[in-house]
């Protein structure tokens, strides 16, 4: 923008900026509940109208890791002292922990299988798609390929298609070879899903390497494979990890391939927080608690890849 | 090795140590198409059978072939009919809102503000995240008595998801607030590169603000804004995430949902895959337009 030199365009300047900040404040409100609620007892969670300002606590967390059931009479004060911080935050709000008969251990929520699944899920399936799109990508950008453009086109149209219409032919096969609800079963989806993207994005950083660079060590004796591995791999090094942290918060966003290839065992948190929701009175604060943790890595990796949104939202089409 | 050695160009003959670029290509290029054959095509294919059969997965009956009946039947349904004009009108509602506001939002930051970097990143948080985990928040934002959007609007007992003629709206509005970054993203990249001196030349003329916005600024962003509209387009045809959760009114069954009935809940296999395939015909004829476009911009 030109210099600012009327006083017109100041006010204009401030205004803008002043509509700016509104702008922020709306946009990070819906986020700011989540995490705030997650920090609410139960009580203060739903409550008309909305409570803003509470004491924070971390009762919510506690009870989303643990399986538990409501006291019909309150716990006595020695079991109480005994127990630790976070199990006392449980007591407070009249609930226990479920334990098991025998050996008194606890038993985990559903919860934090399902955290587990969408981490397994999600790192290898982003580590297959990126490790095989590297190498396509590679394949397009350095070698004459025959209907390149095509293959290409169709690579992408992969990636457009619904997801609900490649799981109703995949569902069917799935079942037949024993895939349905397994690991193996979402991670091959996720990996098919994300490659296409991985592709696209990886040609564009491999194009801006120079072709030179592997020429000159061809010339001195390298392989074709080694130039690759020593010349290109580190020079694309920051595609690769920007391309990575893609398709993992693809993968780990993923909600309808999960809702309708898994039911319990291989089932991500995407489909599981919102069941929890079901009826009666759902207990929004340990639902905000699950939200938090799950939205939580997607919020770090978001400020790690700032500089890279833009490519990645395009397809790699427009670089910056 | 010799013989591959033979097919090598005079100009590779460095690469003649080790595997052939040809080979090399090839191994790296054949295992990602083959996986995406095995994992895309072959199930669409599979699929086809099936839009021609009756079959119900969840019986063991065989399936018969019943010709072109699925189809029929399909575009004789109105019921069918009025999902697609309920995709149409959410399509309509939320892609444009994401375009006022996410364009809006770039041109008001088109200029020095502090922390200028911070904020944007900020303002493209809510399309990272989980559109099923956030989705479902927004039910609690619009509850009617414990909510915060009829608080903070004063809105009193607004009924947001209950109501049918709003609902539409409601899942609209957590769209446009999702996705309205991603047009803002675009449009920043094209507004800071509209070239300064055709502002400065524009302020010698004395044009007015107006003038210089759809005479300078919007044609030169109108590629970039277009590929956000249609990819925006794209993908709420497809819409399915946080539709599903936020509301189960028949004025909210959007294609993809109903599909999802059809095929998941109803059992309609044979009947669903011929829906799955007129869906499929749409969103290809979109994404060939998108394919266009990109191609377009990337030539630039």
């Amino acid at each position: 923008m030109a210099e600012v030199k009327t006083t017109r365009e100041v006010v204009m300047n401030r205004a803008a900026i002043a509509a700016v900040f509104v702008a922020l404040i709306v946009m990070l409100t819906p986020i700011y509940w989540i995490a705030s609620t997650a920090f609410k007892p139960r009580s203060l969670a739903t409550t008309a109208p909305p409570t803003v300002f509470f004491e924070p606590t971390l009762t919510p967390f506690a009870k989303l890791f643990v399986r538990r059931s409501q006291m019909r009479e309150p716990v006595d004060q020695e079991t109480y002292d005994a127990a630790p911080w976070w199990e006392q935050l449980i007591y407070d709000d009249g609930e226990s922990v479920v334990r098991n008969r025998r050996s008194g251990e606890i038993t985990p929520s559903g919860y934090w299988d399902r955290y587990k699944n969408s981490l397994i899920i999600s790192i290898i399936s982003t580590f297959l798609a990126v490790s095989m799109g590297t190498l396509t990508a590679y394949g397009f950008s350095r070698f004459k390929v025959k209907g390149e453009n095509d293959w290409l086109f169709f690579i992408l149209s992969t990636r457009m298609l619904p997801p609900v219409v490649v799981a109703i032919p995949m569902f069917l096969m799935y079942r037949a070879v024993g895939l349905h609800d397994t690991h193996l079963g979402l991670i091959i989806l996720y990996t098919a899903f994300n490659l296409s993207f991985s592709v696209w994005i990886m040609k564009g950083f491999i194009d801006e390497i120079p072709r030179e660079y592997e020429e000159a060590a061809l010339v001195d004796g390298y392989t074709r494979l080694q130039a690759f591995i020593k010349i290109v791999l580190p020079e694309a090094l920051t595609g690769i990890a920007a391309t990575a942290v893609f398709c993992f918060i693809i993968a780990w966003n993923e909600y309808a391939f999960a809702l309708m290839m898994t039911n319990r065992n291989a089932q991500t948190a995407p489909p599981y927080i919102p069941s929890q929701v079901g009826s009666g009175l759902p207990d929004w604060s340990v639902i905000a608690a699950g939200a938090f943790l799950f939205l939580l890595p997607v919020a770090i990796f978001t400020f790690l890849l700032r500089n890279h949104l833009l490519r990645g939202m395009s397809f790699g089409a427009i670089r910056k | 090795m010799a013989d591959v050695m033979t097919r090598l160009e005079p100009d590779t003959r460095a690469v003649a140590r080790g595997l052939s670029d040809m080979t090399i290509r090839n191994l790296f290029i054949i295992p990602t198409i083959a996986f995406l054959i095995i994992f895309n095509v072959f199930p669409l294919l599979y699929s086809l059978w099936q839009s021609f059969t009756d079959f119900r997965a969840s019986t063991t009956a065989p399936a018969n072939w019943i010709g072109l009946a699925n189809y029929r039947d399909l575009l004789g349904d109105e019921f069918i009919w009025r999902n697609f004009t309920i995709t149409a009108k959410y399509v309509l509602i939320s892609v444009s809102g994401q375009v006022v506001v996410g364009f809006g939002l770039a041109m008001l930051l088109n200029r020095a503000i502090p922390m200028k970097g911070l904020i944007t990143t900020l303002l493209l948080l809510p399309m990272m995240l989980s559109m099923a985990v956030v989705g479902l928040f927004w039910k609690l934002l619009y509850d009617p008595s414990f909510g915060i959007i009829n608080y903070f609007l004063g809105l009193g007992k607004f009924e947001w998801l209950a109501d049918p003629q709003v609902a539409l709206f409601a899942v609209a509005i957590v769209d446009i607030w999702m996705w309205s970054p991603f047009v803002m993203l675009l449009s920043l990249a094209g507004l800071s590169a509209v070239p300064k001196h055709l502002y400065e030349a524009a302020e010698i003329d004395r044009a007015s603000s107006l003038y210089t916005f759809f005479r300078i600024t919007l044609p030169l962003v109108a590629p970039i804004l277009m590929i956000a509209i249609i990819f925006r387009t794209m993908e709420a045809f497809k819409t399915f995430d946080h539709a599903y959760i936020l509301s189960s009114q028949p004025t909210t069954e959007l294609i993809a949902i109903r599909l999802y009935k059809m095929a998941f809940l109803e059992w309609q296999t044979g009947m669903s895959s011929a829906f799955a395939y007129i869906v499929l015909i749409m969103v290809v004829a979109i994404t060939n337009i998108y394919v266009k476009y990109l191609n377009r911009a990337k030539a630039r």
